[in-house]
C-alpha cells in the first residue's frame, strides 16, 4: 500500500479493504525501520497516532465519508500541534510542547487525518539543506551522501521514501519547492493569504506560506483543499470563497501558454537540469502547449533583496524567544539582560543567528532607508516582472533548482552559496505567487531534478491542471529510490 | 562597506545575543560575504517606486470587541522555565 496514491488510499478505506489503524501502523513500521538512517522525523509518538487513527476509523463506521478520512500524514514541525513536541529544528524550542493548534493542523484533524509524527527542518525554516537542524541532518532517500534540501527536508525525504503518503511544509524563498525536487516528489506553495499563519511558527511574516507535499499534482490538489481556507486569527488570511483545487485536473492542454523566462535558462543551470527541463518543455508541446519567450529582468536582484527582507523580518518575529514563558532559558545568568542573551546565544544555532544580526542591522538606525526600504522598492519591481509576463502566458516554467541535491556539508563553509540554491524559487515568495515542483528527470548522479511552474495569483487550479497532465504522460513521479 | 568588530558586538547587543570577541571575528567575516551580495541593490535605481511590504493589499480587520480566549493560563505556564503562584519568575529588575 506504500506506493498508492491518496486517491486510491482513500478508495481502500471507503471499500473496507483497510483501516486508518493498518494504514498507520504500516507506515509507524516503515518509519521505525528506517528513521534511524534517513533522521526525516523528529518526534514519532505511535501510541497517539493510532489513537488518532482508531478515531478517524469510528468517524468512517459512522457514516462519515471525508475524502482523505483516515489517510495519514506528517506535519513539518514548524507547526505547532496541541500535545506534541514542536521544536522547529531548534534547542531554543527542544522542550516546547506545543498547548494549541495551529490552523493548517485543525483542518487535517476535522478532516479526519492521523498525524504520523513531526518532520525534521533546517532551524527556524532558515537553510536549504536541511543541516542547520539542532536534531542533526536528513539523508536524501535517493542518495544518502546527498542533503534532502530544505527547509521542508524531513517533510520531502519522508515522502520521497514513503514513510508517510503525504507532508506538510512551509515555504518562505523555496522551502517546500526547493526540497521536492531535491527527493524527487510534487509540491505546492499556495498564493501567499490562500493558508493560514496561524500556529506556524514566523519567519519571515510577509514571505511564510504553508502548502503541501506528496508523491502527484492530484495528490497535492486533495490536500491543499483541505489546508486552505479564511482564518480570522491570520491578519493576512484572505477572505475568499472556499475552492476545489481539483477541479480542472483533467482539462487537456491545448492552447495552454506556457512562459519561459529567459533569465531561467541562461548560465547557472547544471547541464543535466537543463536537459532534463528542455525534454519536459518538449513533453508539454507533444501535448498542445505553446512556449512563449519571457522576461523577469530583476530576477537576478531577488536573492540579495530576500536577504535583507527575510532576516529583518526574522529579527523581529525571533525576539519573542527570550527564556521567560516558554522555551530554552540559561542555567546560568545574572540579571534580567544577561539571562536573554545567553538563553539567546545558547537556543539558536549559527545561521539563525547569523540572520537575527543581518536583520538587527538592516532595521537599525542611519542603515534602515539603504537595505530595508531599498529592498522593498525592488520587491516591487520584481512583482511587476512577473504581471507584465503574465500577460504573455498562463503558466510560467523553469527549473526548481540549479542543481540536483549537493553532497552533505558541501556549502556549509559559504552561506552565499548554500543562499544561490534558491535562486529560481525566491521571487515567487517575494511577489507572492503560486509556485510548485514535481519530478522531471534525473541528474548524470542519478539524483532527482525538479520542474518548477509558477502560476498567477489564485490560479492553484490550472498550475496542478498543468502538472497533473504532464504527470498523466510521463511517470518520473512515480519513480521510488531502490533499497527502501 | 565592511562590518568591523565593534558593529559585530553593537549589532549583537541589539539583538540581545551574547557573542564573544572571537566569535565576532568568525561572524564578521561571513556578514561581510553576505553584505557583498546584498550590495548589489545599490546599483538599481528606484526612485518613485513605492516600497512593497506585502504580497497583497490587505488591511487590518476589525473585529467586534469581545472576549474569544479562553483563559488557559495553567496550559500556558506548564510549559515556563520558572513561575510561581501564577506569575513568570524573571531576575529582578526593580530594586
Amino acid at each position: 500500500m506504500i506506493h498508492a496514491s491518496l486517491k486510491q488510499l482513500s478508495a481502500l478505506l471507503a471499500e473496507q479493504k483497510t483501516s486508518s489503524v493498518e494504514l498507520c501502523t504500516e507506515y509507524l513500521d516503515r518509519i521505525a525501520a528506517l528513521n534511524p538512517t534517513l533522521n526525516a522525523f523528529i518526534t514519532v509518538d505511535r501510541d497517539r497516532t493510532l489513537a488518532e487513527a482508531k478515531i478517524a476509523d469510528a468517524r468512517r463506521g459512522q457514516g462519515e465519508a471525508g475524502a482523505l478520512l483516515g489517510v495519514p500524514i506528517a506535519h513539518k514541525d514548524i507547526f505547532c500541534t496541541e500535545g506534541w513536541l514542536t521544536t522547529c529544528g531548534s534547542k531554543m524550542l527542544a522542550n516546547f510542547v506545543s498547548p494549541y493548534d495551529a490552523h493548517v493542523i485543525s483542518q487535517f484533524k476535522a478532516a479526519g487525518m492521523p498525524s504520523l509524527g513531526k518532520t525534521n527542518m533546517d532551524e527556524f525554516a532558515m537553510g536549504s539543506s536541511n543541516e542547520t537542524s539542532y536534531f542533526g541532518p536528513v539523508k536524501n532517500p535517493w542518495d544518502l551522501k546527498a542533503v534532502p534540501g530544505g527547509s521542508s527536508g524531513g517533510a520531502a525525504a519522508c515522502v520521497a521514501a514513503r514513510l508517510a503518503p503525504a507532508a506538510t511544509g512551509t515555504d518562505t524563498g523555496g522551502s517546500i519547492r526547493q526540497p521536492a525536487a531535491l527527493c524527487g516528489i510534487t509540491g505546492l506553495k499556495p498564493t501567499y493569504g490562500v493558508c493560514s499563519r496561524y500556529g506556524m511558527i514566523a519567519f519571515a511574516s510577509s514571505l511564510d506560506q504553508a502548502g503541501p507535499m506528496a508523491g502527484s499534482a492530484e495528490d497535492c490538489a486533495l490536500l491543499l483543499n483541505v489546508m486552505a481556507g479564511f482564518d480570522s486569527r491570520d491578519s493576512t488570511s484572505l477572505q475568499r470563497d472556499k475552492e476545489d483545487y481539483a477541479r480542472d485536473l483533467d482539462k487537456p492542454l491545448q492552447g495552454l501558454k506556457l512562459g519561459l523566462p529567459k533569465e531561467f535558462f541562461g548560465a547557472g543551470m547544471a547541464p543535466d537540469v537543463a536537459q532534463a527541463v528542455e525534454a519536459a518543455i518538449a513533453e508539454y508541446r507533444k501535448l498542445g502547449a505553446e512556449t512563449v519567450e519571457v522576461s523577469l529582468p530583476n530576477m537576478n536582484l531577488s536573492v540579495p533583496v530576500y536577504y535583507v527582507l527575510a532576516p529583518a523580518e526574522a529579527s523581529s518575529n525571533l525576539s519573542r524567544f527570550d527564556g521567560v514563558r516558554y522555551g530554552h532559558r540559561a542555567a546560568d545568568y545574572g540579571d534580567l539582560t544577561d539571562m536573554y542573551e545567553r538563553s539567546r546565544a545558547e537556543g539558536f544555532g549559527a545561521e539563525v543567528k547569523r540572520r537575527i544580526l543581518i536583520g538587527t542591522y538592516v532595521l537599525s538606525h542611519g542603515y534602515y532607508d539603504a537595505y530595508y526600504i531599498q529592498a522593498q522598492r525592488l520587491r516591487r519591481l520584481i512583482a511587476q516582472d512577473f504581471i507584465e509576463a503574465f500577460k504573455q502566458c498562463d503558466v510560467i516554467l523553469g527549473p526548481t533548482a540549479p542543481t540536483t541535491a549537493f553532497d552533505l556539508g558541501a556549502k556549509n563553509a559559504d552561506p552565499v552559496q548554500m543562499y544561490l540554491s534558491d535562486i529560481y524559487t525566491i521571487a515567487v515568495n517575494l511577489a507572492g505567487l503560486p509556485g510548485m515542483s514535481l519530478p522531471c528527470g534525473f541528474g548524470a548522479d542519478g539524483r532527482p531534478i525538479g520542474l518548477q511552474l509558477i502560476g498567477n495569483y489564485f490560479a492553484e487550479a490550472r498550475m496542478l491542471n498543468v502538472a497533473h497532465q504532464y504527470q498523466l504522460a510521463t511517470d518520473w513521479h512515480s519513480r521510488t529510490p531502490e533499497g527502501l | 562597506m565592511l562590518l568591523t568588530n565593534e558593529d559585530i558586538l553593537r549589532i549583537a547587543r541589539l539583538a540581545r545575543l551574547r557573542v564573544t570577541e572571537t566569535e565576532a571575528a568568525q561572524t564578521g567575516e561571513q556578514l561581510n560575504g553576505i553584505f557583498k551580495l546584498i550590495e548589489q541593490m545599490q546599483a538599481v535605481d528606484t526612485n518613485g517606486v513605492a516600497p512593497m511590504a506585502h504580497a497583497q493589499e490587505v488591511y487590518q480587520r476589525l473585529r467586534e470587541d469581545a472576549v474569544t480566549e479562553p483563559n488557559r493560563r495553567e496550559a500556558f505556564q506548564a510549559i515556563a522555565p520558572q513561575t510561581e503562584a501564577g506569575l513568570y519568575l524573571v531576575p529582578k529588575v526593580i530594586e
